[in-house]
């Protein structure tokens, strides 16, 4: 149930949007997420698009670790 | 007389009148050979001295239709590959029908034309069968069981036990595990996903052919059905008193099926399958059969998984991604029901 | 990114990094110390990914009350099974329910005498059900903490605005604050908690500040990659080794300080909280979540008038003291010969994200 996995926003259709995760395709309800825009991730849980993920933090996380890498080779 | 019936009815059973057009029409139309249209209680088949492998299977799949198949063509291939993983070419095969009262007759056609398109692209003739209709509610649909012959090469005898099989020994699959249970489940409407998945039904049977031939040495085959490929490890780990070592990472993958898994909390490695076949090899044969898989499109995602180990008896150990390990066990309980 | 790639998953999964960051908390773990992961999805990832393998000795995980199904009481199945039962009744579930047992029966076992149960992706499909089958009376069973209780709250809201009247929800919702503190109250070492990154998705923040003030202990928010666990754990450590703590979120690609206004917002209009008995853990008080009384007629314990009698717990089942990290699978007598993932005797073997049923599979 914690179950909880990025996918693209291609389409909003009122309170739902069309969301794609390699090719599968979900009708995910956004009564829970608002201002979603065609081109967002979303991370879809049981149905509903509960939060957008911030690509910048996404980054921000990845950097993180290489920086650990760099302090490992110092 | 040509029955101009759209539907099934019980009279279609009872061995008369209709029962004979029925016949007629549809199955020996379709299947036509002359051991069928002989039309005796028996087939009688001319085999010469060999080993002769004999199997039989029921399938009662539901939806009948679905991506990359249906209950036909599954009972054709999946019959034929328990041939094919015994080392055996097959050879013939028997049909018999349990049909509702009300089916469809067109789809009933439709279903067996496809049951004769697969046997004649395996070249196997299907000299035999039965049909019997029962009343509305006795049966959900149509159920089939076929039975097959095949022959089988003394040097091939000891693949069905994986007598042959040892530490060293590299397992290969031929492609990416899950679709057919996938497929199944996207098609019922379950869950509400679209996505462009099909059915990985199909016959082994010229693949296993090419395989056998570059590996003289074949350990063991098996075609991965209900439970997955794990059940296939565990299958060998157990029989052959053995331990595997499985890599994740070499796993070919099927976009659809591991996002579909991903979403509904499932593991493909234990999702059903209808043309996929995990085979042992000796460590210097395993370049070799790769190479001739490859050649084919039942094949053309083959890879080495994993080898065989002296280690962790009994057990199948997978190395995950993540780069730890954990022990791959048994299926419990069943995710999918009637999805062959 | 190998063919099969998946973005924003692919990225946390790369073994070197692993390896990298399991080197920094073996370089930097000195004290012997506890942390507790009281999320499913977290117990799973961390087993499915043999992640235990790159934890120094002095690293206890612990494995906290956060499957849903573990701590939905047997009195909860019993309870749906009874109003399974009633007439023209069909039962939604999340699909991990269908194989917890309650005091006779499971889900599963009682779809074979007549009572109608149907699994479901999202509680939006009950939903639709209830609109497809207006003679029937559609039975949602609301179990979760903070991140599927306000999907079970739009649901009502929708029902109430579509004029649904066939609609109805038997809730076992949790919210986790009362129970992490009855925890850390308790007489378990926890020294740290890695947080569970989807019910923090809703919540935001603020409901570890008293785990961290109160209570001094370590708090990270985590994804559920393997790379996002075990940079959690790595943060936990230090956190603990400068006995410095505070609230960290490593999973900021989806957690905002301040959570999800909305989601809450339904949440809180459509619940209200009660006592509630977890599995293990017992009574925490104000720590489910009921229907409010503004939406009573969508309330399945109101409607339905069933009989659930009272029942004790298996004997020798110890799932209570696995849920609260006090014993580990392999102290229950009954773990692996009586009760197996084939006959489970308590939650913690039927979930997938249960401890023993995890420990079974996983452990080598």
């Amino acid at each position: 149930m914690c179950l909880g996995v990025p996918a693209l926003v291609i389409r909003v259709e009122g309170a739902e949007a069309i969301v794609r995760l390699g090719n599968v395709e979900y009708k995910a309800s956004l009564l829970l997420l608002d201002n979603v825009e065609k081109g967002d991730y979303i991370l879809l849980h049981a149905g509903f698009a509960i939060e957008k993920i911030d690509h910048f933090e996404a980054g921000e996380t990845i950097r993180l670790f290489k920086e650990i890498s760099d302090l490992e080779n110092e | 007389m040509k029955d101009t019936a759209r539907h099934i009815s019980i009279h279609h059973g009872n061995g008369g009148v209709r029962m004979k057009a029925l016949i007629d029409d549809i199955f020996l139309h379709a299947f036509d050979n002359d051991f069928l249209n002989n039309q005796s209680d028996s087939a009688i088949l001319p085999v010469t001295g060999k080993n002769i492998a004999f199997t039989t299977d029921s399938f009662v799949v539901d939806p009948l239709f679905f991506p990359g198949g249906n209950i036909g063509k599954l009972a054709v291939c999946g019959t034929l590959n328990d041939l094919a993983v015994s080392g055996a070419r097959p050879i013939y095969l028997s049909a018999g029908f349990i049909i509702e009262e009300g089916f469809n007759i067109r789809t009933l056609e439709r279903i067996v034309h496809s049951m004769a398109k697969e046997a004649a692209v395996s070249g196997v003739k299907i000299v035999t069968g039965d049909t019997k209709v029962v009343n509305s509610g006795k049966c959900d649909k149509i159920f089939i069981n076929t039975s097959g012959i095949g022959l089988i090469d003394d040097m091939h005898l000891s693949i069905g036990s994986g007598i042959r099989v040892k530490s060293g020994d590299k397992i290969l699959l031929n492609g990416p595990p899950g679709e057919h249970g996938m497929a199944i489940m996207q098609t019922r409407g379950i869950f509400n996903f679209k996505s462009n998945l099909k059915s990985d039904c199909v016959s082994l049977s010229p693949l296993i052919k090419r395989m056998l031939k570059a590996s003289g040495r074949m350990g063991f085959l098996r075609d991965a059905t209900r439970g997955g490929i794990a059940t296939v490890l565990n299958e060998i780990a157990g029989k052959c008193n053995v331990g595997l070592e499985v890599d994740e990472t070499c796993i070919p993958v099927n976009t659809d099926v591991r996002v579909m898994c991903e979403l509904l909390g499932f593991d493909p490695l234990y999702i059903a399958n209808e043309g996929k076949v995990i085979a042992v090899v000796d460590d210097s044969d395993a370049d070799d059969v790769l190479k001739v898989m490859h050649k084919m499109k039942t094949g053309k995602n083959a890879a080495i998984i994993g080898e065989v180990t002296s280690d962790h008896k009994g057990k199948t150990v997978l190395k995950t991604s993540a780069g730890g390990k954990r022990i791959l066990d048994e299926l419990v309980g069943d995710q999918l029901p009637r999805i062959c | 990114m190998k063919s099969g790639g998946l973005h924003f998953i692919d990225e946390f999964r790369d073994k070197d990094v692993v390896k990298k960051i399991s080197r920094e908390i073996k370089k930097i773990s000195r004290k012997r110390i506890s942390i507790m992961e009281v999320c499913g999805g977290h117990t799973m990832a961390i087993h499915k990914n043999g992640l235990m393998d790159f934890l120094p000795d002095n690293v206890t995980l612990l494995s906290g009350p956060g499957c849903p199904v573990c701590v939905s009481s047997q009195r909860f199945i019993d309870h749906s099974i009874a109003i399974g039962m009633s007439q023209d009744v069909i039962l939604t579930t999340y699909g991990d329910l269908v194989r917890v047992p309650g005091s006779v029966y499971s889900l599963e076992k009682v779809k074979g005498k007549g009572v109608e149960v149907r699994v479901v992706y999202s509680v939006l499909e009950a939903l639709e059900t209830a609109k497809k089958n207006k003679k029937k009376k559609i039975v949602f069973l609301g179990i979760g903490f903070e991140t599927t209780a306000p999907a079970s709250a739009a649901a009502i809201i929708q029902a109430e605005k579509q004029g649904i009247g066939n609609f109805f929800l038997l809730s076992a919702h949790k919210i986790m604050p009362p129970a992490l503190e009855k925890l850390a109250r308790g007489e378990t070492q926890i020294d740290g908690f890695i947080a569970p990154g989807h019910v923090s998705a809703i919540t935001g923040y603020g409901i570890y500040h008293k785990l961290t003030g109160l209570y001094s202990r370590a708090v990270v928010i985590s994804g559920f990659e393997p790379v996002d666990i075990l940079q959690s754990i790595l943060m936990l450590v230090k956190q603990i080794e400068l006995k410095r703590f505070k609230v960290e979120n490593e999973y900021t690609r989806v957690v905002r300080p301040e959570g999800n206004l909305m989601a809450r917002t339904l949440m809180n209009r459509v619940f209200k909280t009660d006592n509630a008995e977890w599995r293990g853990l017992g009574w925490v008080p104000e720590s489910g979540l009921e229907v409010s009384d503004e939406f009573s007629m969508f309330d399945a314990t109101l409607y339905f008038n069933v009989n659930v009698p009272d029942n004790e717990s298996p004997k020798d089942c110890i799932c209570g003291e696995i849920l609260t990290g006090k014993k580990k699978p392999s102290d229950c007598k009954l773990f692996s010969g009586v009760c197996t993932p084939v006959n489970p005797v308590g939650a913690c073997m039927v979930s997938s994200e249960g401890s023993c049923a995890i420990f079974y599979k996983y452990k080598p």
